[in-house]
């Protein structure tokens, strides 16, 4: 019997000034009410709208636990259905991603849908007459969610009536996905090169946490990045840095060059790592790009485009984006201690394919299951999860620089190893766990 | 390894691939690598039939010097996800020799080998299954064989994975 459910003032009193309780990591009645709540109640990414540039072309993913479909409808714009037939419950399309033509087609009993999900034909209607079908449910359709924002590209969904609206979650947060898309010399992203989907034994948001947790990549990757360092450092003098080396070695910098890059904090559990400096800053020039982007936007434009080198950007509740390195990596949660994470990445429209080469190797080298950085991170994930269950302690600290006067404040850049960013997190976890249950009560 | 005969035999090739295998199995990691040209890659495809490793991700694509970080990584002290550390068997099935592949030609030393397996990845107390196949291309080095390429195609590459830590 759980005891969270109905009780907001509970779901309060586990987010401290400094710390967290240890059930937001490991109790399953609040990883249902997240998929209830939270997850209804903010912007969650859907997916990008260049994986469905046609007519009637689909991706399946999830939103939370919802399984959704996200489909280009015959007027262009994007939709998003519940995946699930309203006859009988079956998922309506199979396929990661595909072509549907006019009409999504149940494998079923073959009731169709039209791409914005209403009811177009049922065979053997006629034994439907008199039935009252027209007040059911399964008359109405794949179900529509009725918030979807396309942001340059980048479809959201918002699965409750209730809530903010878009630029309220967002507000300046949007400027990295900006940045990404004008790093483009035609202002396009495409999503390129395939997906890394990577099982983890623990809970999504230490994941999230991670990403601005900027007092680990010496510790944790110093076996990585601290060997790949040490490795390089035995070939011969004049031997070209290998792009791999010129990737991984920014991990195993020391603690004052994080401290130094500085963590941007805005409201509602979104933010970012390198303001003014970041491990994506100092990657060789790729012969061409350069030319193309000034003549796309004039030299100074392009300087203050390329000279935005934010590391992380953490969505919240669960995407984080890396603007300079084209990538974007969705945790989904599974169960309490069970996260999928997806590690997608673009082709910058316009720009030199070695962009793309280099975007496919960080991918490979940090975020595959096969990457050994994934692996140090991992590893640490899961202790956590399994130490997490003892008694003797119910607490995670999140303190790291803690400052009374930063509640209430928003963008604000702060020292990069300041844990606010993770505390803006939990603060915003809170609210919008709550506020459904305030407005039943 | 045992000598070569002249020319080369299908059974110095099986055995090529049998030993390969079995020092990866043993855990002799320094000497696995050795079996390596200094050009050499050893590819794990992202996608079915994938042709691309530039332009397309993959699960591994590593020249020596990545694949040395990865060997020099797993006898670290402080390498966290290697405590306990991890331990993988081979079950390959007999090698075939790719007579019509375009990169084998052994009057020029160089030959194409295709190897089918069932391999586990085991650590603390999971134990992970994956099949696929191995195709190696081999070259005669000062009278050794040596890889230039090894591909590992996954049947289930674009899967869901946990981590996977050692080489197949």
């Amino acid at each position: 019997m759980g005891h969270y459910r109905n009780n907001p003032d509970a779901i309060r009193a586990l987010v401290r000034d400094t710390e967290v309780h240890k059930d937001l990591f490991v109790d399953q009645e609040l990883f249902e009410l997240e998929m209830e709540q939270l997850y209804a109640r903010t912007w969650v990414y859907v997916g990008h709208d260049s994986q469905v540039p046609n007519p009637g072309d689909f991706i399946t993913t999830t939103v939370g636990d919802e399984p959704v479909v996200m489909v280009r409808h015959s007027d262009r714009s994007v939709r998003v259905l519940i995946n699930r037939c309203p006859h009988k419950g079956t998922m309506v399309a199979g396929d990661a991603c595909g072509n549907t033509g006019k009409f999504f087609r149940c494998p079923y009993h073959a009731w169709t849908f039209k791409t914005d999900g209403s009811l177009l034909s049922i065979p053997l209607k006629k034994g439907y007459e008199n039935t009252g079908l027209e007040h059911c449910e399964a008359s109405k359709g794949m179900a529509a969610v009725s918030h979807v924002r396309n942001h340059r590209g980048f479809v959201f969904c918002r699965l409750s009536d209730q809530g903010e609206d878009f630029e309220t979650f967002f507000g300046d947060a949007l400027s990295t996905l900006d940045n990404m898309v004008d790093r483009s010399p035609e202002g396009r992203l495409e999503v390129a090169g395939g997906v890394f989907r990577y099982l983890h034994r623990c809970n999504w948001k230490m994941l999230v946490d991670n990403q601005t947790d900027t007092c680990h990549p010496m510790v944790a990757h110093e076996s990585s990045a601290g060997t790949a360092v040490r490795v390089w450092d035995q070939a011969p003098e004049g031997t070209p840095k290998p792009m791999a080396v010129e990737l991984y070695a920014p991990f195993i910098s020391p603690y004052e060059f994080f401290e130094g890059m500085g963590i941007r904090v805005w409201q509602n559990g979104h933010g970012h790592t390198g303001v003014s400096d970041s491990i994506h800053a100092s990657y060789s020039t790729i012969p061409g790009y350069w030319d193309a982007m000034v003549t796309a936007y004039g030299e100074d434009r392009a300087r203050a485009i390329l000279g935005d080198v934010r590391h992380n950007t953490v969505y919240f509740p669960n995407i984080m984006v890396k603007g300079p390195i084209q990538t974007l990596r969705i945790f989904k949660p599974l169960a309490a201690d069970r996260t999928l994470v997806e590690s997608w990445t673009f082709r910058l429209v316009g720009a030199p394919d070695q962009l793309l080469e280099r975007t496919l190797m960080y991918n490979r080298l940090i975020n595959a299951p096969t990457s050994v950085v994934g692996h140090d991170d991992l590893e640490v994930y899961e202790r956590a999860q399994d130490g997490l269950r003892t008694r003797a302690r119910s607490w995670v600290n999140v303190g790291r620089l803690y400052d009374p006067v930063e509640h209430g404040q928003k963008n604000v850049v702060t020292n990069g190893t300041n844990e606010w960013q993770m505390r803006n997190q939990y603060r915003a976890w809170a609210r919008y766990m709550t506020q459904g249950m305030e407005d039943a009560a | 390894m045992t000598s070569l005969s002249t020319p080369v035999s299908d059974q110095d090739l099986f055995a090529f691939v049998y030993a390969e295998a079995r020092l990866l199995d043993e855990l002799k990691f320094e000497q696995w690598l050795a079996l390596y040209t200094d050009d050499a890659y050893y590819w794990m495809p992202l996608a079915h039939d994938q042709d691309d490793p530039q332009l397309h991700a993959s699960l591994m694509y590593e020249d020596k010097l990545l694949l040395r970080v990865r060997v020099e990584r797993l006898a670290g002290q402080r390498t966290f996800s290697q405590q306990p550390k991890s331990r993988c068997h081979h079950l390959l099935q007999q090698p075939t020799i790719e007579h019509d592949h375009a990169e084998h030609a052994p009057e020029q030393g160089r030959y194409v080998v295709r190897v089918a397996f069932h391999y586990v990845e085991t650590r603390q107390d999971t134990q992970q299954l994956y099949a696929g196949w191995s195709t190696l291309h081999l070259v005669e080095r000062q009278g050794a064989l040596r890889i230039r390429l090894k591909r590992v195609d996954l049947v289930n590459c674009d899967a869901a994975f946990g981590s996977i830590q050692l080489f197949m």
